[in-house]
């Protein structure tokens, strides 16, 4: 897989990632509504990000192995500006690093949201805690599909 | 050839520009003023410079100091990695080349245009590529929302709380308004004042936040033997370390099996086996201090405290002077200046000449600390 070049971001739109030549699968699946993780194809193991080789068994053998989008809140922030013009008319909002539950150790960045295409800052902060449940929608973000995370209806 | 670091070497002249919001002049020529006022600090001549030792981010390179200053022929130079977490590694890597013989006098220098230049996060060019491509996207965009993220974990995981962060702040707020240079001289802190300020990222407020500064510093190393010849009573490297912990990821250091116990654990380990003395013999700390909560962390991480009593080491004015650990006695990033942390190695260096505007009475050692959060540096200076 080779990077794939993406149009500068206008200054009014939120940031689309840039993806490197280890990390491209991960958007490529996004953008068909999959979140996959890069495994170990020797051990096994999963690791992120996304490198060249198996920091367990060395092995340079990898493929992107599906998980079933769940996870707990680990962590969370609420920016407030001075931040860029796109994410200021939006805060605050919330990040929230999220722990796999069918991946532990494996925590990814994301924006909890009250639905996938709802605004940045649409989240109910009072919602927010850590340890609290969450799933994987995906929405479109200047041309690039990316992951959010919405609350587990209980 | 020393086969040891320690104690082989001192840095022997500091220099500083003003800090300010705002200077008039160049990074360039900040570099160049307080690199020489440091040679004088130190009575050596700019041409017998022979070493330099800078860190990323550092807009000026030795070789554009070099030729302005009028050094010598140049045999040593180097350029730590990960912008704040080198400062301290510019004095291990010149001691180290001093120790072995390969340079003779060396400066180290961090010269910084922050408070008049665009803020660095906003290069969204550079950044979105790996490993932004990760965090940024979600409006994780700057330092400080990197390290509140640790920070909220911290808070819920080990019961720290606001009050423990503005014991850093204030602590630092304290010797800044004994410290004529300090940005913050004369502007009390108060705890109404902190918990009612604006969030920058929640957890963190104005108050957890480091300065914006315009300004430079630097030191001069030599030889131990060369040091007692020099102005200044020497203040000698007794150990320095670096540390990038086994699977750390720059500053959003979330992936690793453990988060909270950052670059500070892995330096920290091999300081201490490389010195003389132990935590307990400290008799004051400069810690790097971007944002409060680093202070609790690198309490932990250099071995303080126990893991997750950072907090707690902060009650009762601890960090004060007076105090268990009296730290950032210049008033560190947070109320000094932030200078990529380059002011807690001068700080360090005036404490143990005895000259410090919050002189610690009769301290003899000091440890100075390098961005945690991001692969970092430290040294140990004794008297």
């Amino acid at each position: 897989m080779t990077a794939t070049p993406t149009a500068p971001t206008p200054a009014d739109a939120l940031l689309a990632p840039v993806p490197d030549e280890d990390g491209a699968p991960f958007w490529e699946y996004a953008a068909r509504g999959e979140l996959r993780v890069q495994a170990c194809t020797a051990c096994g193991r999963l690791r992120f990000p996304p490198r060249p080789c198996c920091p367990h068994c060395r092995s340079f053998d990898s493929h992107w192995q599906p998980v079933d989008g769940r996870g707990r809140i680990w962590s969370y922030v609420r920016p407030h500006p001075p931040l860029l013009p796109a994410y200021a008319a939006h805060a605050p909002y919330t990040v929230v690093l999220v722990e796999l539950a069918d991946a532990p150790g494996i925590r990814l960045v994301g924006n909890l949201v009250a639905s996938a295409d709802a605004p940045l800052g649409s989240a109910d902060p009072a919602a927010v805690r850590i340890g609290a449940r969450v799933r994987a929608v995906f929405a479109d973000c200047g041309g690039v599909t990316v992951p959010r995370w919405v609350p587990e209806k209980p | 050839m020393a086969a040891t670091l320690k104690d082989a070497t001192a840095i022997v002249g500091i220099g500083q520009t003003p800090f300010a919001r705002r200077l008039p002049q160049s990074e360039k020529e900040l570099a160049c003023r307080a690199i020489l006022a440091a040679l004088d600090d130190a009575g050596i001549a700019p041409g017998e410079v022979d070493a330099f030792a800078s860190y990323t981010m550092e807009e000026t390179d030795e070789v554009e100091v070099a030729k302005a200053i009028g050094a010598g022929d140049a045999t040593f130079f180097s350029r730590v990695g990960y912008g704040g977490g080198g400062s301290c590694a510019t004095i291990g890597h010149l001691a180290a080349a001093i120790a072995t013989g390969q340079a003779s006098v060396g400066v180290a220098w961090r010269s910084r245009k922050r408070g008049s230049g665009p803020r660095p996060w906003t290069n969204t060019a550079v950044q979105l590529p790996t490993p932004g491509q990760w965090t940024r996207p979600f409006g994780l965009l700057r330092p400080a929302d990197e390290i509140a993220m640790l920070a909220r974990r911290y808070m819920h995981e080990y019961g720290a709380t606001r009050d423990h962060l503005f014991n850093v702040a204030m602590a630092c707020r304290n010797r800044a308004n004994e410290n004529p240079a300090a940005i913050m001289y004369e502007r009390p802190l108060t705890r109404e004042m902190y918990m009612t300020s604006r969030m920058v990222s929640e957890p963190l407020c104005l108050f957890d936040n480091c300065l914006e500064t315009d300004g430079a510093l630097a030191c001069v190393v030599v030889s131990a033997a060369r040091a007692r010849d020099c102005r200044h009573r020497p203040v000698h490297v007794h150990a320095a370390a670096q540390g990038l912990p086994s699977q750390h990821h720059g500053m959003v250091n979330y992936w690793n099996d453990d988060p909270l116990s950052g670059p500070a654990w892995t330096a920290a380990r091999h300081l201490w086996k490389r010195a003389d003395f132990g935590p307990q013999d400290v008799d004051t700390a400069q810690i790097y201090d971007a944002f409060t909560p680093l202070v609790p962390l690198s309490l932990e991480g250099y071995g303080f405290c126990g893991r997750g009593e950072g907090g707690a080491f902060t009650e009762g004015g601890a960090l004060e002077t007076g105090g268990r650990l009296p730290i950032n006695t210049g008033g560190g990033g947070l109320s000094e200046a932030y200078v990529h942390g380059f002011n807690l190695i001068t700080e360090g260096v005036k404490q143990l000449r005895g000259t410090s505007t919050a002189q610690v009475p009769d301290a003899r050692t000091c440890l100075v600390t390098a961005g945690e959060g991001v692969p970092t540096s430290a040294i140990l200076l004794r008297a």
